[in-house]
């Protein structure tokens, strides 16, 4: 028995092992290739890594990626494609941005009511997609592709002018944008709960506090997704709409939930931005919402692997610009090293499924032919 | 069919990865667009007074110093320049900063490393930080640095920053001060600049009437010194120019330095009115005054001409309406970069803004497609007489 165990288990890190492996390997191919030294790039990736302002720097990262990927993952679970992550998160900053300056609440209070903006405008335009699928059989890929336009080029252009704040701004760091929220509005940093472990963090950088928020979301989103009947019928739905539906479950009822659900996380991703500088500026990062798919991706849309993916991609984020500083590698060889792990660990995980389906086979025949005493 | 989809997923999203690994173009194009709309897009209405004067005193060391220059000692001093998105091949900011950069190591003796920002713009703090542990200098590459180089500035006193575009002014403080000792702010005399295209759109037209038009009017007038360059150019090379003017928006409504459809409306009507010349100084929205010319030109057969600010436009805007682009009013990067090196080689650096004028070709116009080769004399005269001082260029209109 422990024996079976074993061989399960190495059977299901051999995947990401093997991902990882080969994707060092293929990068190793591509830096020789560019005239870079693999492992003097590899040393100064590890060497910038270790640093605590830098792990700092991944965690903020990370973050935002993990929202956004946790927020995707919600709609593959239901086999729901949601593509708008980008739109709803934009949309729930600004907005969260412009009424959160126009309040004024104790600070608890202040940042539950910025959040909860959040995640309601994220929420209802995701709904709306899902909406939009049950009762007119528009697919969300569709749907949730053109409500990104719709704010990106559409009510976000428009709302920055709109709430622009004028000279106000430029004591805060040169640039347009909504009007600051107040101090009060702002999750502080947790840099306290760090130094707890180590030394003091430097260079000015802040641990965010919406890491705390996003360990919760992590929490959440797997104790509703596996130890609930929600969870389940979601889970069911996703898997085979019509089997479940015949069980009682309405396909449609889940998709709009599960739509709601994704964009109400997907609200919460561009809150790391908004807590440090306290409002949406004219250029916010941006492109979250599709890299959090590839996290997700990479995450097997299970809660850890997430945080696992999120963390891998904050660590190559934040590599590149080591690698261009030290003149180990140009900056383009992070991207490429994202594109080569998503698909070796894609290709990894389908590799290992059907060794193990071959080998379930196996032993299900080998039992099958030792009838009588099958106890293995 | 789940793992079909999520096996196709992975090709596309692997493919988009590489994909925006290479197409660097598409980026700057995209992402970067606002940058090059430099028309200061910064609403504060403050940074004039402080703009305004800083042209006149803050260039003159630098005039006085210039005999002296050539001594191509090798210093050790070292630079990590931060472009922005995008980096090297946008014809733009990023590329004329890299040759600036480059003049430097190879009259002044510097070292130096590039970098840019990941696509998404989320790490220009992280690399000015990175740059300033390994370097004396430290720039950054358009006003989107401001925020992250005051900060950075702050925790690494024994570091020179440099921010292009911007004046590095703290407006929170009172009074307005430079963010700090070690941050310079790199601006340009844009007045003087727009002086010798208004020189070169008088000389050239053939109607005796040509066209301004502004981005938004009111930031404290700084889209106003565009116009009183331009117009100050024109009328001391003939006095009887008609020059029609006009604001896309007003402060505090920003929308004027993206508004290509209300500044092509604007430019057609000034060619229905017989300007055959406009200039703008309008950001993003000079786009819109490039088709206006295109398309006065096709319906009416006689070519009408724009001119583009900032950068050379005739190599950044679409190809399709560079043969309309005169010339355009340059602020030179490169020249900024150089001179903001060599003068903290040289000790005199100086806090907050420093506004590059004619005297240091910090300013200039285009020539690209050889539309004004012919009146290059009368410009470069003018242009002498400026840096002499027999012209005085206003900064109001």
């Amino acid at each position: 028995m422990t024996e079976r165990l074993t061989h399960r288990l190495m059977l299901a890190s051999a995947a990401p092992i093997a991902a990882v492996v080969i994707a060092v390997v293929l990068s190793s191919i591509v830096l020789l290739i560019s005239g870079s030294n693999p492992l003097a790039a590899y040393a100064d990736m590890v060497q910038h890594a270790s640093k605590l302002e830098t792990q700092v720097d991944i965690l903020n990262r990370a973050t935002p990626l993990y929202l956004s990927g946790v927020a995707a993952a919600i709609g593959f679970r239901m086999n729901l494609f949601n593509i708008g992550v980008e739109g709803q998160y934009l949309l729930a900053f600004i907005v969260a941005a412009h009424l959160g300056a126009q309040v004024e609440l104790p600070s608890v209070l202040h940042i539950a009511f910025i959040l909860v903006v959040a995640m309601a405008v994220g929420g209802m335009f995701s709904g709306a997609a899902g909406v939009l699928k049950v009762t007119r059989g528009v697919n969300e890929v569709i749907s949730t592709i053109m409500l990104n336009a719709v704010v990106i080029s559409g009510l976000a252009a428009w709302w920055i002018v709109e709430w622009q704040a004028g000279g106000e701004i430029s004591a805060t760091g040169g640039r347009v944008g909504t009007e600051p929220i107040a101090e009060s509005g702002l999750l502080p940093d947790i840099n306290s709960w760090l130094e707890v472990f180590t030394r003091e963090v430097g260079l000015g950088k802040k641990l965010t506090g919406m890491l705390v928020v996003a360990l919760v979301v992590g929490v959440v989103y797997h104790v509703i997704l596996n130890r609930t009947v929600f969870g389940f019928d979601l889970r069911s739905s996703g898997a085979n709409p019509t089997a479940s539906h015949v069980g009682g479950v309405s396909p449609k009822r889940m998709v709009v939930i599960a739509m709601t659900l994704s964009g109400m996380v997907a609200g919460l991703v561009g809150m790391t931005e908004l807590m440090d500088t306290g409002y949406y500026p004219s250029n916010p990062i941006s492109l979250l919402g599709f890299t959090g798919i590839a996290v997700a991706l990479l995450g097997r849309n299970h809660p850890a692997g997430v945080a696992v993916a999120a963390l891998i991609f904050g660590f190559l984020d934040v590599s590149s610009g080591i690698l261009q500083i030290s003149g180990a590698a140009s900056r383009e060889i992070v991207e490429i090293m994202k594109g080569v792990i998503i698909l070796t660990a894609v290709i990894a995980y389908e590799v290992v499924r059907r060794i193990r389906e071959r080998e379930e086979a196996a032993a299900a025949a080998a039992a099958m032919a030792a009838s009588p005493g099958a106890d293995a | 069919m789940h793992k079909r989809l999520f096996a196709l997923l992975a090709i596309l999203l692997s493919l988009a990865l590489l994909a925006s690994a290479c197409g660097d173009d598409e980026e700057t194009e995209t992402v970067a667009e606002p940058e090059p709309a430099a028309a200061e897009p910064e609403p504060d209405p403050e940074p004039e007074p402080e703009t305004t004067e800083a042209p006149e005193p803050e260039p003159e060391p630098e005039t006085t110093e210039a005999p002296e220059a050539p001594e191509p000692e090798m210093t050790d001093i070292s630079v990590g320049l931060v472009f922005d998105i995008g980096g090297r091949g946008d014809q733009s900011f990023n590329d004329s900063a890299a040759a600036g950069i480059e003049r430097a190591a190879a009259e002044l003796g510097i070292t130096f490393t590039e970098a840019s920002p990941e696509p998404d713009g989320s790490n220009r703090g992280e690399l000015l930080q990175l740059a300033a542990d390994a370097h004396d200098i430290v720039i950054g590459v358009g006003f989107l640095f401001e925020g992250d180089a005051a900060a950075v500035g702050a925790e690494n006193p024994d570091t020179r920053f440099g921010v292009v575009d911007s004046a590095m002014l703290n407006f929170g403080a009172d009074p307005v001060a430079p963010y700090g000792e070690n941050i310079a702010g790199l601006v340009f005399a844009e007045h003087e600049g727009s002086f010798l295209v208004g020189a070169a759109a008088a000389l050239k037209s053939q109607t005796g009437k040509i066209g301004f038009i502004g981005g938004v009017a009111n930031v404290g007038g700084l889209i106003e010194r565009f116009e009183a360059g331009f117009n100050a150019g024109a009328r001391t090379v003939n006095p009887d120019i008609e020059i029609i003017g006009d604001y896309i928006t007003e402060a505090p409504d920003f929308d004027g330095f993206n508004a290509p459809d209300r500044a092509k409306e604007i430019a057609l009507a000034m060619y229905e009115e017989g300007a055959d010349i406009v200039y703008h100084a309008a950001g993003g929205s000079g786009a819109g005054l490039f088709q206006a010319a295109l398309e006065q030109s096709e319906a009416t057969g006689s070519k009408v001409w724009a001119i583009g600010v900032d950068s050379d436009q005739y190599h950044t805007a679409d190809a399709g309406v560079r043969d309309y682009i005169l010339t355009s009013m340059l602020k030179r990067v490169d020249v900024s970069i150089f001179e903001m090196i060599k003068s903290v080689i040289d000790g005199t650096m100086q806090p907050g803004p420093t506004a590059y004028d004619l005297s240091v070709d910090g300013v200039g116009y285009s020539t690209s497609g050889g539309f004004v080769d012919d009146i290059a004399g009368e410009l470069e005269a003018l242009k002498a007489q400026i840096v002499s001082g027999d012209i005085a260029v206003p900064t109001e209109p």
